[in-house]
């Protein structure tokens, strides 16, 4: 179900808890196999919960509870626009309907071609370094104005 | 850049950017001499937990309770596991300042939290970082390593008896773990939903063992209060307020980012500091302690102080000093939706009337933006919010009620006029000019 270097990485995180709190790692692992995976089908999931030990149940709840786990598949770019008040007022709306012009998909929805996902986030701390968005979970990008979104859609070949 | 300003820093003293917050670098500004200190001369817990109650450090994360206080009430000496947890889950709209702290001192974390460890018996610690700040998270892993190859981790730290286990916990993105039983629960591998207290984590903590949880700019004060002595932290600040305070300002200043400054600073000289108010514009209202701090108006602020009492005395609260600054360009209800939408979008749904009362607030208010509130809607808010106040499990309930209850009672007159008029009186260009997004090129 993942590739080595995936498991070496829930050994890695298994390794932080007492021996009898296996259950702890399911967040980190979660994570990881998210990365490998694109998203989080059903399958990964209880691959999962069988590694830890766990009901299956449990790693479904922990699954759906947490924004940014993805239990439907996302375009290859999954964008996440902070809109919370403090980016808003410094053009967190503006930044998040320019991308939206540009990709010609709402908040939530995937571009025809599979390429960009597009989600409404909540603040991310970093608001002073507004607008701010994540692509795929990982990588902060700050002071998104019209420029600096069109290079960023440039680079995500 | 780590600070764009400050006054006599203390956390942030020395730093120079990205370049500054390996293990060689804090070791050269003094670091880990304290905890040196603590274990070669024979300190004791008590004298630990004595500093730190001179100093009056009062917890970082928002609640403002006093840290050596906090940390009396370890059972130090009952045995088996005890934890020390840090919560950098800062998911407070307006808060990035643990975010700094980690990423240019995360070595003053650590240590901290060693200092901690010794202070309160306890074996094991975990830090929990927010979800969306992964570079962070990673980074923190590898000063963890470095601290772990140098000794000061594990077992026989220093060479003596003493031994603790530091690990970094990653979030993914539920607001709600910052409170700190829903944080334990979501350690465990679970849901995090707050617990009932009593028993408070104390007693009955991470794993039903005991346990103490911190704000992460709070475990960054110790190393530096034990150097300077308590006394001489708290005389930075002022009575009842030790120390200085990272705040976070964001909004409509020139230079937002964040400011360490001494606690009783003037909130016109944090103005300043920021470069004034953005293309000069006068000021509205400020949200001085994170969104689930009651907004204020300009001048109510402008005659505060940045301190706990200050704040509290002005009809607010310090918070998490996330200093939220808006100018006569914000819509008031516009504002207030997206911070209704906020709170009701990240209750974790275990009690009704914040489940119930955070859809309500958000469904009534979204309805006066948007040019269909009825008259009643503002007795109906009011309503919604006497339902929710003191009857949770934890205190999102409140938080989301003190922006409701505030924006109505300072800018009542902004929604009255949305619901007559069907419309803001701040016209959208206007919002839009305030916002300096820059111009769409054609
Ligand atoms: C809904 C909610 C969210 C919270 N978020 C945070 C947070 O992001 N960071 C934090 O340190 N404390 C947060 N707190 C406060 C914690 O529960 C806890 O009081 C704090 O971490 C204790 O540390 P301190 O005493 O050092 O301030 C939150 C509380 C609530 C009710
Ligand atoms: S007050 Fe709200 S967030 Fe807190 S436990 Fe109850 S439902 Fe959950
Ligand atoms: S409000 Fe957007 S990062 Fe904080």
């Amino acid at each position: 179900m993942f590739s080595a270097d995936t498991l070496q990485k829930f050994a890695r995180e298994v390794a932080k808890y007492p021996a009898e709190q296996k259950q702890s790692a399911v967040m980190a692992c979660l994570a990881h196999a998210q990365e490998e995976k694109g998203w989080l089908p059903p399958e990964a999931i209880e691959a999962v919960a069988d590694y830890l030990g766990m009901p299956p149940i449990a790693a479904y709840e922990v699954a759906s509870f947490y924004n940014m786990y993805d239990l439907k598949p996302v375009g290859k770019y999954k964008i996440t626009v902070c809109t919370n008040l403090p980016c808003a007022l410094s053009g967190g709306y503006h930044a998040g309907e320019y991308l939206q012009q540009k990709l010609g998909v709402g908040y939530g929805e995937t571009t025809a071609d599979g390429k960009f996902t597009l989600k409404e986030g909540e603040c991310m701390g970093a608001c002073g370094d507004a607008p701010v968005f994540i692509v795929n979970n990982r990588s902060m990008c700050s002071h998104m104005h019209p420029e600096q979104i069109d290079k960023l859609l440039e680079e995500c070949k | 850049m780590a600070m764009l300003g400050a006054i006599n820093p203390v956390l942030m003293a020395g730093l120079n950017g990205d370049d500054s917050w390996r293990l060689k670098d804090y070791v050269a500004r003094g670091g880990y001499e304290q905890l040196k200190r603590i274990l070669q001369t024979g300190m004791t817990q008590e004298d630990v937990i004595g500093e730190v109650k001179k100093s009056v450090l009062r917890g970082r994360g928002g609640a403002g309770f006093p840290t050596g206080l906090k940390w009396s009430f370890m059972p130090r000496s009952f045995p088996g596991d005890k934890y020390v947890v840090c919560n950098t889950d800062e998911g407070e709209p307006g808060t990035f300042k643990d975010r700094d702290i980690m990423r240019y001192n995360p070595h003053a974390v650590i240590e901290g939290m060693i200092i901690a460890g010794f202070a309160m018996g306890a074996n094991r610690g975990y830090n929990y970082v927010h979800g969306e700040i992964w570079e962070i998270y990673k980074r923190f892993e590898e000063a963890l390593d470095e601290a772990r190859a140098a000794g000061l981790l594990g077992q026989n730290i220093l060479g003596t008896q003493f031994g603790f286990e530091l690990f970094a916990h990653h979030g993914y993105g539920a607001y709600i773990c910052g409170e700190e039983t829903a944080l334990l629960e979501s350690i465990e591998g679970k849901k995090g939903q707050p617990r009932f207290k009593p028993p408070f984590p104390a007693s009955f903590g991470l794993y039903g063992r005991p346990t103490t949880i911190n704000n992460t700019e709070t475990f960054a004060s110790i190393p530096f209060i034990l150097k300077m002595g308590g006394e001489e932290f708290l005389n930075l600040g002022k009575p009842n307020n030790g120390g200085t305070k990272l705040f976070s300002v964001s909004g409509h200043v020139n230079r937002p980012g964040n400011y360490e400054i001494p606690l009783g600073t003037p909130f016109s000289t944090l103005l300043e500091m920021c470069g004034g108010m953005r293309g000069g514009r006068k000021l509205k209202a400020v949200i001085p302690g994170g969104s689930s701090a009651p907004v204020m108006p300009a001048d109510v602020i402008m005659d505060c102080t940045m301190d706990y009492d200050s704040i509290s005395k002005g009809g607010s609260m310090l918070g998490s000093g996330a200093v939220i600054v808006m100018d006569e360009t914000v819509c008031m209800v516009k504002a207030l939706e997206r911070l209704s939408f906020f709170y009701h979008e990240e209750s974790c749904g275990q009690c009704t009337p914040c489940r119930e009362g955070t859809a309500w607030m958000y469904k009534v208010v979204h309805r006066i933006e948007n040019g269909q509130g009825k008259p009643e809607d503002l007795d109906l808010l009011n309503s919604v919010l006497g339902n929710i106040a003191g009857r949770t499990i934890c205190a999102l309930g409140d938080a989301a009620a003190f922006p409701v209850q505030s924006f109505l009672k300072h800018f009542g007159s902004e929604f009255e006029y949305h619901i007559e008029h069907k419309t803001c009186l701040v016209p959208k260009d206007v919002q839009w000019a305030g916002s300096g997004f820059h111009k769409i090129p054609a």
